[in-house]
C-alpha cells in the first residue's frame, strides 16, 4: 500500500535545547494522532537518542517529521539528517555496547528497538541519514 | 541559568526531577548533587522522577552514575516513581540501571533509605567503631 | 447540440433522471438490505452523494480525481457511508455496488447523446469508468480498515479479558496467566501489572503461569522484561507455577532465571510475597 503523508515539518537540531524541543513536539504529534501512552514514550525516547546523534556526532541538522498512513494504518515518520562526519561501519554502530561519545552505547540499536520501521544511510564525509516509523 | 533544587532532609538529600532536563542540566545536576553530598555529609539521596515523560540512555546514565558516585561517598542512592511507561521504553531500550535501588514512591524510598542507615549504625556499633 | 456538452453539464443537466435510475437500482427487491437500513435513508445518502460527485465533477474536469481538493467532499463522504456499512454488517460486495450501481444509469445517459460522437462518447465513457471506479476501489479501503478497526478492538478487549490483575493482599497484586503468550500478550500484561503496581502501590508482584502450557525463549524474555520494568517501579517480581517440564526446557535452552525470585507454587509465593511485606501466614483454629 502506498505510503500517504497527510502533515510534514521541518525542524533544527542545533543546540541541547532543540533536542528537548525535538521530544515535545514529536509528544504532541504522537498523542494527536492517537498513539497509547506506551508508545508515545517509545517514540519521544527513540527521538531523544536519535536527536542528540544529530547533535554531537552530526555537528547539528535537522528533524523532518510527518503524519503518514498507508491505508489501514496512520503514524509518524521521522528522518534526521546530519552533514556530520559518517559513521564509518554501521553494522557496528548498531550493536549495543558501541559508543562514540562515552555513553552507555544505547543509541542506534536501542532506539531501533523502540520503533516499527528503521534504516540508516550513511556516508563517511557526508552525513548520516536515520528514518523511523511507528505505527499507532 | 537554570537548576534542579536539591533538598535538605535530615541526614538525606532529596531531588525531585520535575522539568524535562537538556543534557547540560542532568551534567550540572550531576555535580551539584556529589558536592552536596560531601558538604552536607549525607547517608542517603532520593531522586524522585515520577514527572519525568520520558528517561532515555544519557539520562539513564546520569542515574547510575549518581548511584555510583554517592556510594563512593558513603551515601545510597534510591530512583523514585518511575512511570510505567517508562519503565517499558527503559527495559526496551536495554537500560535496566542495574545498582540502582528503586522505590514506589518517596514514602517508602525513605523507609528503605532508613533501614539501610539503620542496619549499618548496628553494624557500626557491633564493629569496630573508631 | 447535445453532444457538445462537458460531462458536467451532462450530469447535472440529468441529475434527477440519474438518481431516479440509480435508486430504481439500489432499491429493488433483493438488493436493498431493509434489515439494516431504511429507504428513506439511503435514499437520501444517494441524493447527497450524487450532489457531492455533480460539484467535484464540476470543480475537476480532470475526472479523474487527481484533484485532492475537488473530490475531498466525495471521498469523505463515501468513507464515511462506507466505514458505517461495514458497522452495520453489510457484505462487502453491497458497499461496493452502491458505487458500480451507479454505472449503468450514467452509462445510458451517454449512450443516449453521444451516439453521433463516437470519439468523445468513448473518451467520456472512459472517463467516468475511471471516475466511478476509482470511487469503487475507495469504498472497499474504506469498508476493509472500518473492519479491521473492528478487529482490532476485539482483540485488545480479549486480551484485556485474559489478563485480570488482582490485588491480593494490601501491597501485593497477581496475575494468574493463562493459554500461550505471545508478544502482543506479554505487553498487555505488562502494562496492565504495572498501572496497577502503581495505583495499588503494590511492592511485590506475582505472576502465576501455572495455566501457561509452553514457555519457549522469547516468552521467556518477555517475562524478565516484565520483571526488570516492575523493578525499575520499585516492585520485586515473583514467578510461580513453573511445571517441572518447563523448568527443564528452560535449562535446555540454557535460559537463566538467575536474579529472578521462581516458586513451585501459587500458595509458596504468596506465602514469599507476605513474608516480604512482613505478614506471615499461621495456622488458626478452624471455624468449621
Amino acid at each position: 500500500m502506498e505510503l500517504k503523508v497527510l502533515k510534514r515539518s521541518t525542524f533544527p537540531i542545533r543546540s541541547e535545547e532543540d533536542i528537548v524541543k525535538a521530544r515535545q513536539i514529536v509528544r504532541n504529534w504522537a498523542n494527536e494522532v492517537g498513539f497509547k501512552l506506551v508508545d508515545q514514550t517509545k517514540l519521544v525516547t527513540a527521538t531523544s537518542e536519535l536527536a542528540r546523534n544529530t547533535f554531537v556526532h552530526g555537528g547539528g541538522g535537522e528533524m523532518m517529521l510527518e503524519q503518514v498512513e498507508d491505508g489501514t494504518r496512520s503514524g509518524l515518520r521521522i528522518t534526521f539528517q546530519d552533514h556530520g562526519p559518517g559513521i564509518p561501519d554501521v553494522t557496528r554502530a548498531l550493536q549495543d555496547g558501541y559508543s562514540t561519545a562515552g555513553g552507555l552505547g544505547l543509541g542506534l540499536g536501542g532506539a531501533k528497538r523502540l520503533v516499527h520501521e528503521f534504516s540508516i544511510q550513511s556516508e563517511v564525509g557526508k552525513g548520516t541519514v536515520v528514518i523511523i516509523v511507528k505505527w499507532v | 541559568m537554570e537548576r534542579i533544587p536539591i533538598l535538605k532532609m535530615g541526614k538525606f538529600l532529596l531531588v525531585s526531577i520535575q522539568v524535562d532536563m537538556h543534557d547540560r542540566l542532568a551534567l550540572t545536576l550531576q555535580d551539584e548533587l556529589t558536592a552536596r553530598i560531601v558538604e552536607e555529609n549525607a547517608k542517603g539521596v532520593l531522586i524522585d522522577i515520577s514527572a519525568l515523560e520520558m528517561v532515555d540512555s544519557f539520562i539513564g546514565r546520569m542515574l547510575a552514575n549518581i548511584a555510583t558516585m554517592a556510594r563512593i561517598l558513603d551515601a545510597e542512592t534510591v530512583v523514585v516513581g518511575m512511570q510505567p511507561e517508562v519503565a517499558i521504553t527503559m527495559v526496551e531500550l536495554g537500560l535496566s540501571l542495574p545498582g540502582v535501588r528503586t522505590a514506589l514512591n518517596i514514602e517508602k524510598g525513605m523507609e528503605i533509605l532508613n533501614s539501610l542507615l539503620q542496619s549499618e549504625t548496628q553494624d557500626g556499633t557491633e564493629g569496630s567503631e573508631t | 447540440m447535445e453532444k457538445a456538452k462537458t460531462l458536467y453539464a451532462l450530469l447535472s443537466g440529468h441529475q434527477n433522471e440519474i438518481l431516479r435510475q440509480w435508486q430504481k437500482e439500489q432499491l429493488a427487491p433483493g438488493v436493498l438490505r431493509s434489515d439494516l437500513i431504511s429507504p428513506d435513508e439511503l435514499k437520501q445518502q444517494m441524493e447527497d452523494f450524487l450532489r457531492y460527485l455533480v460539484e467535484a465533477v464540476k470543480k475537476d474536469e480532470t475526472e479523474d480525481m487527481s484533484s485532492l481538493e475537488a473530490w475531498k467532499e466525495v471521498r469523505s463522504f463515501l468513507t464515511e457511508i462506507s466505514k458505517t456499512q461495514a458497522k452495520k454488517g453489510f457484505l462487502p460486495s453491497e458497499t461496493s455496488m452502491f458505487i458500480f450501481s451507479l454505472k449503468k444509469p450514467i452509462f445510458q445517459l451517454l449512450q443516449s447523446y453521444d451516439t453521433e460522437d463516437l470519439e468523445k462518447f468513448a473518451s467520456d465513457l472512459w472517463k467516468v469508468n475511471t471516475l466511478l471506479d476509482q470511487l469503487g476501489l475507495l469504498t472497499m479501503e474504506s469498508y476493509l480498515k472500518s473492519k479491521e478497526e473492528i478487529i482490532r478492538r476485539q482483540q485488545e478487549e480479549m486480551l484485556e479479558l485474559s489478563t485480570p490483575v488482582v490485588k491480593i493482599w494490601e501491597q501485593v497484586v497477581a496475575v494468574p496467566l493463562i493459554g500461550t503468550l505471545d508478544s502482543a500478550r506479554t505487553q498487555m500484561v505488562m502494562e496492565n501489572l504495572l498501572q496497577e503496581i502503581v495505583r495499588v502501590s503494590a511492592t511485590i508482584a506475582i505472576i502465576d503461569i501455572t495455566g501457561v502450557p509452553t514457555v519457549d525463549t522469547l516468552v521467556a524474555q518477555h517475562l524478565f522484561k516484565t520483571v526488570s520494568a516492575a523493578r525499575l517501579m520499585g516492585a520485586e517480581c515473583v514467578i510461580s507455577g513453573i511445571r517441572p517440564q518447563i523448568a527443564q526446557t528452560m535449562v535446555h535452552l540454557g535460559v537463566s532465571f538467575q536474579d529472578i525470585t521462581t516458586k513451585a507454587t501459587l500458595a509458596e509465593a504468596i506465602k514469599y510475597a507476605f513474608s516480604r511485606v512482613g505478614y506471615r501466614i499461621s495456622k488458626g483454629e478452624s471455624t468449621k
